[in-house]
């Protein structure tokens, strides 16, 4: 319906535009008046969604080599020097693989997360876990690119960018399954 | 020393009486503000657990075993938390709806409570609820083996408001849920959810949320997993894929034993337990008439039936449920028993709406194996002792 394409230099014209499309949207609405219509800045600050064909990514790079001098200052204290985790406090990033369909299943980054777009996501909004936030997209690529070094997922020469990482095939892209509910059959 | 310290608190009362000069009184306390609860009950607290040195990961859990009728005390509510309560500024808070609408919108707590209100009682249970159960190291109290569930009466706006009222449109699958938490905690909702009974929510058993609970905004998705309902929620984004966050990936994905894991497997099945008599209580004063007496609740709907069992599931008989019973909400069940004063193991079941019985530990293992912790609801049970103890087997 009202898709304005914002283009800084027709800013007079924006808020035009805007003021009609929020006149459009309340006279559609059972509920006239009750929130505010926003503009396509406000929701490019607050969008941080990163979903798993890469859409959403920030425009950066970064390779392994860089990654492991930023891993080293920034997340070898808590997850470890090699990603192995300390003290069963913290999750290990490594390890697990071949375990999932054994009683000693071992669940991470490399055994089964199923998207690089994930590792990316979740550093990026959640780590380091006391400074979350703070890290630049160049550098989480680069700390991406390492963690997935580490698991043997991207070769040691590997760089990342917003194109590159959606293509990254984890090992366990194919081991989720839609669930089917109820699952259990008790019998009486 | 007691007697005596009774006495020393009532000669204060008279002394303050005298000085004001009204008659002597045995009133000890004033109104306050704030209600506290009786001083004997103070002893009634959730167990926290962190679950590393980093501050912020972890949970609190319920101690059902000690509660009466189906709500939580908003203070005993159980919490999960991936990294801390964070503070917020109610008056700052603003909840943005964007993605696949045709305005993209922002609403205050304020635009909120212009809204047509809805208030509705409806339980939250973490997904890992009873993990313990599922792994063999049992619960010794209900609080251990069921304490990351909890009931409050709700109050807020439909979810299909806000997303209306933004003008969803018909390509949109999928809402992207986010809060402001230190880990910015996302989850992706089917719409169907959304359009169907999901609300955003400011109130919590007639007062504000509490902070752990999300103030001063959550999502609440009734019967769905805890997890889901983000908490310190001020971002809708309509999509028409799932984020594969990492709470959706990492984490609530249920591993079976062939490897593979089943993912966005929201609902909370079907699940009862006996709370009185119950681990860790003690039945007084011999053999006689001991009411059994418990919750149960499901994800599915309603709660049709509970039966009770004293022999360790040979016999069972229905449990009356207290009315209302209402959906996707705790339902507290009550059946009489005369104890002989011997050893007895007393279980429960629950059927839902849809005719779903619960099944014992034994059948979720073989439908699941033991690698997922998440969306454990096997039959549990205790033992009484002819001492009166009761303990979890
Ligand atoms: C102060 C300790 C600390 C630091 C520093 C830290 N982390 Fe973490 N990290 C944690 C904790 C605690 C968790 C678990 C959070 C939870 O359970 O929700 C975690 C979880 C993770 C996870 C998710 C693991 C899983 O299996 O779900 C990843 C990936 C991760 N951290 C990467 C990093 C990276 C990369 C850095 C450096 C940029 C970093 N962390 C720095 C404490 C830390």
């Amino acid at each position: 319906m009202c898709k304005p394409v914002f283009k800084p230099v027709f800013k007079p014209v924006l808020k035009i535009v805007l003021l009609l499309c929020a006149a459009t949207a309340f006279a559609q609405t059972k509920y006239p008046g009750v929130g505010k219509p926003v503009a396509a800045d406000r929701v490019k600050a607050a969008d941080k969604t990163v979903m798993a064909d890469g859409r959403g990514l920030p425009a950066g790079k970064g390779n392994v080599e860089t990654g492991r001098a930023l891993y080293k200052t920034n997340c070898a204290e808590c997850h470890n020097e090699a990603g192995e985790g300390r003290d069963k406090q913290w999750p290990a990033l490594v390890g697990g693989t071949g375990t999932l369909a054994t009683k000693a299943a071992k669940k991470t980054v490399g055994s089964y997360w199923p998207y690089a777009t994930t590792v990316w996501d979740t550093i990026a909004r959640s780590m380091p876990y006391n400074n979350p936030g703070t890290l630049k997209p160049d550098e989480v690529y680069a700390i991406t690119a390492f963690v997935l070094h580490l698991n043997g997922i991207v070769p040691a020469t590997q760089e990342l960018d917003e194109k590159s990482l959606p293509l990254v095939k984890m090992p366990n892209r194919d081991g989720f399954i839609p669930t089917v509910h109820p699952d259990v059959n008790a019998k009486r | 020393m007691a007697d005596r310290r009774s006495f020393l608190g009532l000669a204060a009362v008279l002394t303050a009486c005298t000085k004001s000069s009204k008659a002597p009184s045995v009133v000890e306390q004033s109104m306050a503000p704030y209600g506290e609860r009786a001083a004997a009950e103070a002893s009634i607290l959730r167990t926290a657990t962190e679950r590393t040195a980093s501050v912020g990961v972890g949970s609190s859990t319920t101690p059902l075993q000690e509660l009466h009728g189906v709500i939580t005390p908003s203070a005993l509510h159980f919490e999960r938390h991936h990294a801390g309560i964070p503070k917020i500024d109610p008056a700052k808070h603003t909840l943005l709806v964007h993605g696949l609408v045709a305005q993209p919108m922002e609403f205050s707590l304020d635009d909120l409570k212009r809204l047509p209100a809805v208030t509705r009682t409806h339980f939250i249970e973490c997904s890992g609820n009873g993990g313990g159960e599922l792994r063999g190291v049992a619960g010794a109290t209900v609080e251990k083996s069921h304490g990351l569930l909890s009931c409050s009466e709700w109050t807020g706006v439909p979810l299909k408001v806000l997303l209306e009222q933004a003008g969803v449109k018909p390509e949109a699958k999928w809402v992207i849920a986010e809060g402001a938490d230190a880990c910015r905690m996302a989850r992706s909702i089917p719409m169907a959810k959304c359009m169907e009974d999901a609300l955003v929510v400011y109130g919590q058993n007639g007062e504000a949320l509490r902070p752990g609970q999300g103030y001063p905004l959550r999502l609440l998705l009734p019967g769905f997993e805890g997890n889901s309902s983000v908490k310190w929620l001020d971002r809708l984004h309509v999509t028409q894929e799932p984020a594969q966050s990492n709470q959706e990936t990492a984490h609530y994905t249920d591993l079976l034993p062939n490897g593979k894991a089943r993912q966005f497997s929201f609902v909370m099945d079907t699940n009862s337990v006996i709370t009185r008599p119950s681990g860790g209580q003690k039945i007084t004063g011999g053999a006689g008439f001991v009411e059994i007496s418990g919750i149960a609740w499901t994800g599915n709907g309603k709660i049709k039936r509970v039966e009770v069992s004293i022999d360790g599931g040979k016999t069972w008989v229905d449990a009356a449920l207290e009315e209302p019973v209402l959906s996707r909400s705790l339902v507290r069940f009550r059946a009489p028993w005369v104890w002989d004063g011997k050893d007895a193991v007393i279980q429960s079941r629950a059927t839902d709406e849809t005719g779903y019985l619960q099944p014992t530990r034994d059948e979720i293992v073989e439908a699941r194996g033991t690698n997922s912790q998440y969306h454990y609801h096997g039959v549990k049970q205790w033992a009484v002792k002819a001492d009166g103890s009761v303990t979890n087997v």
